[in-house]
């Protein structure tokens, strides 16, 4: 035993979890995974492979039935220790509308730390820096109803960084949103995670995978696919087996090359591709 | 469109009513409704009238929005007053034609004064107190309760999320006869029955989606840390001003004179 161990984020050993009790109805199987401080992971996978289950896992909502999910050491099993996991991991899910339990923004984000018995000057503080975090400090006052999806997301995000959690689940958080929502949510997360903020995200637009440091690909209930989203996306016909498409860019480059123009592999957006197309045209 | 419509009646502004604390503010609605059903002559509701006038003053809300709250009792009050001034029966009437009399008109009019200065204070408790103020004004004034284990919070928590979720839902129900009406279904013509019965596939779809997003909520609650057993802190501390201090004596004065009024002045009948 070494004296230091360096204590994973999020640890999935062999876990396995079913709702109800079929023989078939296994929706995680012998799943392991283990998410490094500080990663950005995105799972992706087809509906039904099992991805939200997983979220839900992590953070203690469900519990495996077998095998062991510990959070920065803590087991989500132990019912003491369920909600150190909770605050350690804040979650964002996919309907705007459904998470906000009060109906002013700044009361929504306060609904977290006031559940722990955090003070309240320690909660307006919070509610300073959590807003402030996602850019949303002017519509502190603000009706939650009368902001748009991806406002709302962004509050929904809000309201989990109140509880200052080291890792943040998006659980398909801008499936129902419009491309600029898209764009705001995903951009809050990615200065989270550059801040040091674990970040797991849930998704099956292939747009959203390409800045992760690592992708999983989930499929019945297993890991099928792993690697960076160089490695992935250059495994077009894997991904298609599983229901998943390359992003865009990735796929116009492949046909190019495959059709004789010298492009280099390994592109994964559009403005990846736009400058190896440039180039291309100045080299002729 | 439907979720325009914000819950309750609240009239935006900065005024001393609007500033005072929920709390009082509920104490002084039920008192003033016990106000009104001790009140035993006219005098009396000179005195309610006049803390009612002055109330609103304070309150800066439009008269208009005050009386319509009696526009929509109109009914009730033309009942009750109809009922009274013919079933009404003292001892030595004064007839004046049939079965009505002096004292069936005074009663049958004292009557409606009660049910307009009812309304008009509620509404005026409406509309200078945010829902969510009020909820916590429960909240607050119910917590003596949870010596005896009363869920107080849990209630309050219920309350303000139907509050929440009024909007949402609304906004649902637009879209579910939005789509039922692409799909050719017919709300406004046919019977009552006919109407009611096309309502149907409106409230089923509305009832499973209102179950979806209870359970979501749920689960964004837990994932939130809410237990109701645990030490729970309150983000928003409501602290009591001179306003209410100067509210609850008018209050009180008000209070006192109609006691004395209804001693020194007698019944009316």
């Amino acid at each position: 035993m070494p004296f230091f161990k360096i204590m994973k984020a999020v640890e999935l050993k062999n876990v396995s979890f079913k709702y109800g009790s079929g023989e078939n109805l296994a929706v995680i199987k012998n799943l392991s995974l283990s998410v490094e401080k500080g990663e950005f992971l995105c799972v992706l996978g087809e509906n039904g492979s099992g991805k939200s289950t997983l979220a839900k896992l992590i953070n203690g909502l469900l519990l495996p039935d077998s095998g062991e999910v510990e959070v920065f050491g803590s087991n989500t099993k132990d019912k003491k220790s369920v909600y150190e996991v909770r605050k350690k991991v804040g979650m964002v899910f996919q309907n705007p509308d459904n998470q906000m339990v009060a109906t002013i923004v700044e009361d929504d984000v306060a609904f977290g730390p006031e559940n722990v018995g955090v003070s309240s000057e320690e909660i307006g503080e919070r509610i300073d820096f959590a807003l402030k975090a996602v850019g949303m400090e002017k519509f502190r006052f603000v009706a939650g109803q009368k902001l748009s999806g991806g406002q709302k997301q962004r509050v929904a995000i809000a309201g989990a960084l109140a509880l200052k959690p080291e890792v943040l689940i998006l659980d398909e958080s801008t499936a129902m949103l419009d491309p600029m929502g898209r764009k705001e949510v995903m951009q809050v997360a990615e200065k989270l995670n550059d801040e040091g903020m674990t970040l797991i995200t849930i998704t099956h637009y292939m747009k959203e995978a390409v800045k992760a440091d690592r992708v999983v690909v989930l499929h019945e209930g297993e890991i099928v696919v792993s690697g960076t989203p160089e490695q992935v996306f250059s495994r077009p016909e894997d991904l298609k087996k599983y229901g998943l498409d390359v992003p865009r860019a990735t796929y116009i480059a492949e046909k190019l090359k495959k059709s004789g123009v010298p492009i280099k592999s390994g592109i994964l957006t559009e403005e990846e591709l736009g400058e190896e197309l440039c180039k291309l045209f100045q080299n002729r | 469109m439907l979720q325009d419509v914000t819950f309750g009646q609240y009239y935006e502004t900065q005024s001393f009513v609007h500033k005072m604390d929920a709390r009082i503010k509920l104490l002084a609605l039920i008192l003033y409704v016990v106000l009104i059903f001790v009140v035993k002559n006219f005098y009396g509701f000179l005195v309610v009238g006049a803390f009612l006038i002055v109330a609103t003053i304070f309150s800066r809300v439009p008269l208009g929005a005050m009386l319509s709250s009696v526009k929509g009792i109109l009914f009730l009050i033309l009942f009750t007053v109809l009922l009274n001034v013919f079933f009404y029966q003292a001892p030595n009437e004064t007839i004046l034609f049939w079965v009505v009399s002096v004292e069936s008109l005074t009663f049958a009019g004292f009557m409606a004064l009660r049910l307009i200065t009812l309304v008009l204070g509620s509404m005026l408790l409406t509309l200078t107190t945010t829902p969510v103020a009020l909820t916590d004004a429960i909240e607050s004034l119910l917590s003596p309760l949870k010596v005896i284990k009363f869920p107080v919070h849990e209630l309050a928590l219920v309350m303000s999320i139907a509050l929440r979720f009024i909007p949402t839902l609304m906004a649902e129900a637009d879209r579910i006869i939005m789509a039922q009406k692409a799909r050719g279904a017919d709300f406004d013509s046919g019977s009552l029955v006919a109407r009611a019965k096309a309502m149907i596939p409106v409230l089923i779809p509305l009832l499973i989606s209102a179950f979806r997003r209870a359970e979501e909520l749920g689960d964004a609650m837990d994932s939130r840390s809410y237990s109701s057993s645990a030490v729970r802190t309150k983000y928003k501390k409501y602290r009591l001003t001179y306003r209410d201090l100067i509210g609850s004596i008018i209050c009180v004065i008000s209070l006192a004179g109609v006691i004395l009024l209804n001693v020194y002045a007698g019944g009316i009948v």
